[in-house]
């Protein structure tokens, strides 16, 4: 079937990584801006199915061996844990908190519960979107 | 603890997480499984309770004021379904066990099973238009899990067909919710009820009611929306099918009831009288359906159309009797649902067929069977003093208060359809000469009969024990028959 792909394959590890990094940083935008826990899981997994195109599903479970299923459980647990915590502090569920911190570095910064929550969207929007391609193409 | 009616769902929801970890464990998933249904199920019984001692019990989500946050309300009906939820859960969890098969535990049925009780009773407790979209869509992918589970031929067609139709209904909801939210602009039902109290439903209102009966009538299977339910839950194995039959057309049923008393009750002449007709002829379709099948899944299935009809027709009558009779009747077919479901299973076991015709004589070699249907059989029929009963005459009673005489008498003439479609399983299966038979696991039976046998004996209990629930019943029927007690509730647990 594939005839040459070089290109292909060589653009595209370097477009994964640029992918990867706006993928972080939708994600952080996501607080104050446009963005957030599920539009930066579908730009993650995006740069994952361009990995997949380029070469196959076999040698991207061998550079990514990750279970997306398990990533999935583990995405959800965070994001209802983060919900649930406030309830052992005897606020309503889903209350979230916020503080401002000096961070070696970076300096003055905000860290709010809500970021746990979208990383938690995070891993299972990646988790889902991945399952549902490589049982897709597995089918092959 | 203000959190407090979140627990018993909260609890499935994270074990359904942790199960997906440990799915190639089967052992492990059972005993946590089962575990987890009973803490939920006890919890959801403290909460009943508490409802029943203190009053509504509000949560508005992210410590947001009420109208605008996402309100959870757990009054008389909800606390009620969710608790009878869990119940029938753990009966079934532990059915499943020797009945669903290893290959399907190994391939996420008991998260599967976690996730639709986590969607179903969320559905039960919220106080959200847009939440209660949110929770159907929780229950329903979980069902298509559990539905195309373990790949059959017939699984793979019907769950084609149940993922339409419920798409295109889950689409028409956001629809409706849509228009509603552009008249009245808000989400909160309380809040809803209350603008709506205030510009007098107009008759852009009462059009959205009627496509919100459209809507939750999809799910709720009646007249003319249920042609998609006997074959699409035919496909499903039979503890699934205990599941769905038991839980998910009441979910629909409960969005009417819920929206029909909360939202749109000021042109009741109108929108009641469409309700009170569909339930009619909802009760009529159901019963064609059940006398002319000759397969036993096909004839409870059918029956649930049926049910559902009773329900409506219950919900229809708006006065207190009718609306008593209702939930009566709702938690007494969610339980005799899930018994006559499990019991026809074990028929379909022992006799290796869904065919009536090719089973009998069942009674000699498995006589304690055939009893505890028999007993099944007449609590749905609703013979004195056994579950039905006491739900279908508080529904009639409400009809005649209501001066819809000839409908009421409709429906206790159908109670006679019921009994025999459900006779006609035992005079086929039970008696007459020996049928098909296949080699039978005694130990495998044993476990299987066991739960179901538990309950059948709850299901009696609720019947003759009816007088103990009254007044959890009348708390539920009050706020039914009066929103603003659960609208003061929610407004006053947001300041």
């Amino acid at each position: 079937m594939r005839t040459n792909n070089l290109i292909l394959q060589f653009t595209s590890k370097f477009v994964f990584f640029i992918i990867f990094f706006f993928a972080v940083h939708i994600f952080f935008a996501g607080h104050y801006t446009p963005g957030g826990g599920f539009v930066g899981g579908l730009l993650m997994s995006s740069a994952i199915v361009l990995l997949v195109i380029a070469y196959d599903l076999k040698t991207v479970q061998m550079i990514l061996p990750v279970n997306y299923m398990y990533m999935t459980a583990a995405g959800l647990i965070l994001a209802v844990g983060t919900a649930a915590f406030p309830m052992f502090k005897g606020k309503p569920f889903f209350t979230h908190f916020f503080d401002y911190f000096h961070l070696p570095l970076i300096g003055k910064t905000s860290l709010h519960t809500a970021a746990l929550f979208d990383l938690g969207v995070f891993l299972v929007v990646v988790g889902v979107t991945m399952t549902i391609i490589q049982t897709i193409g597995e089918d092959e | 603890m203000i959190n407090f009616l979140l627990i018993p769902i909260l609890i499935p929801f994270f074990m359904g997480m942790v199960l997906m970890f440990l799915h190639k464990k089967v052992r492990l998933q059972r005993i946590l499984s089962l575990l987890t249904l009973f803490c939920a199920a006890f919890m959801a019984l403290l909460v009943m309770v508490k409802v029943k001692n203190e009053g509504v019990q509000t949560i508005t989500f992210g410590n947001w004021p009420a109208p605008y946050g996402i309100t959870m309300v757990a009054d008389g009906m909800s606390s009620l379904l969710v608790f009878t939820t869990f119940v029938l859960g753990f009966f079934i969890a532990w059915y499943s066990f020797e009945s669903i098969g290893r290959e399907r535990e190994q391939f996420f049925y008991y998260p599967g099973l976690m996730f639709i009780l986590t969607g179903v009773t969320g559905a039960f407790t919220t106080g959200d238009i847009f939440n209660l979209f949110v929770f159907f869509e929780v229950l329903l992918m979980s069902s298509y899990l559990l539905i195309v589970l373990g790949g059959e031929k017939g699984q793979l067609r019907e769950s084609i067909k149940y993922i339409l139709v419920n798409v295109i209904s889950s689409a028409l909801f956001v629809i409706a919710v849509a228009y509603l939210y552009s008249v009245v602009g808000t989400l909160s039902m309380a809040d809803i009820s209350v603008k709506i109290a205030e510009i007098n439903q107009p008759g852009i209102i009462t059009t959205i009611a009627v496509l919100f009966l459209l809507v939750f009538g999809l799910k709720a299977a009646i007249f003319p929306l249920y042609f998609w339910l006997p074959s699409s839950y035919g496909a499903a194995p039979i503890p699934v099918l205990a599941l769905f039959g038991a839980l998910l057309t009441k979910v629909g049923v409960y969005a009417i009831m819920r929206t029909y008393t909360l939202f749109f009750v000021h042109d009741v002449s109108y929108t009641h009288e469409i309700l009170l007709i569909l339930a009619v002829l909802t009760i009529l379709a159901g019963c064609i359906g059940a006398l002319a099948t000759f397969n036993v899944k096909q004839i409870i299935i059918y029956n649930i159309v049926i049910a559902v009809g009773v329900i409506l027709f219950g919900t229809a009558q708006m006065n207190e009797t009718g609306l008593e009779g209702a939930l009566f009747y709702l938690v007494h077919d969610m339980i005799i649902k899930a018994v006559l479901f499990m019991l026809v299973g074990l028929v379909i076991y022992v006799t290796g067929t869904s065919n009536l015709r090719k089973m009998g004589g069942l009674m000699k070699t498995y006589p304690v069977l055939g009893w505890f249907y028999l007993i099944a059989a007449f609590g749905l029929a609703g013979i004195p003093p056994l579950s039905g009963f006491i739900g279908k005459l508080l529904i009639v009673q409400g009809g005649f208060e209501a001066g819809n005489i000839w409908s009421s008498i409709f429906l206790l003439a159908s109670s006679l359809i019921v009994l025999l479609s459900v006779i006609r399983i035992f005079i086929y299966a039970f008696w007459g000469e020996e049928g098909e038979r296949v080699t039978v696991e005694k130990h495998r039976y044993n476990r299987m009969f066991f739960p179901t046998a538990i309950l059948v004996i709850i299901s009696v209990a609720y019947g003759v024990g009816s007088e103990w629930l009254v007044p959890f019943m009348d708390n539920a029927a009050k706020i039914l028959v009066d929103p603003s007690i659960y609208v003061d509730a929610v407004m006053k647990g947001g300041e």
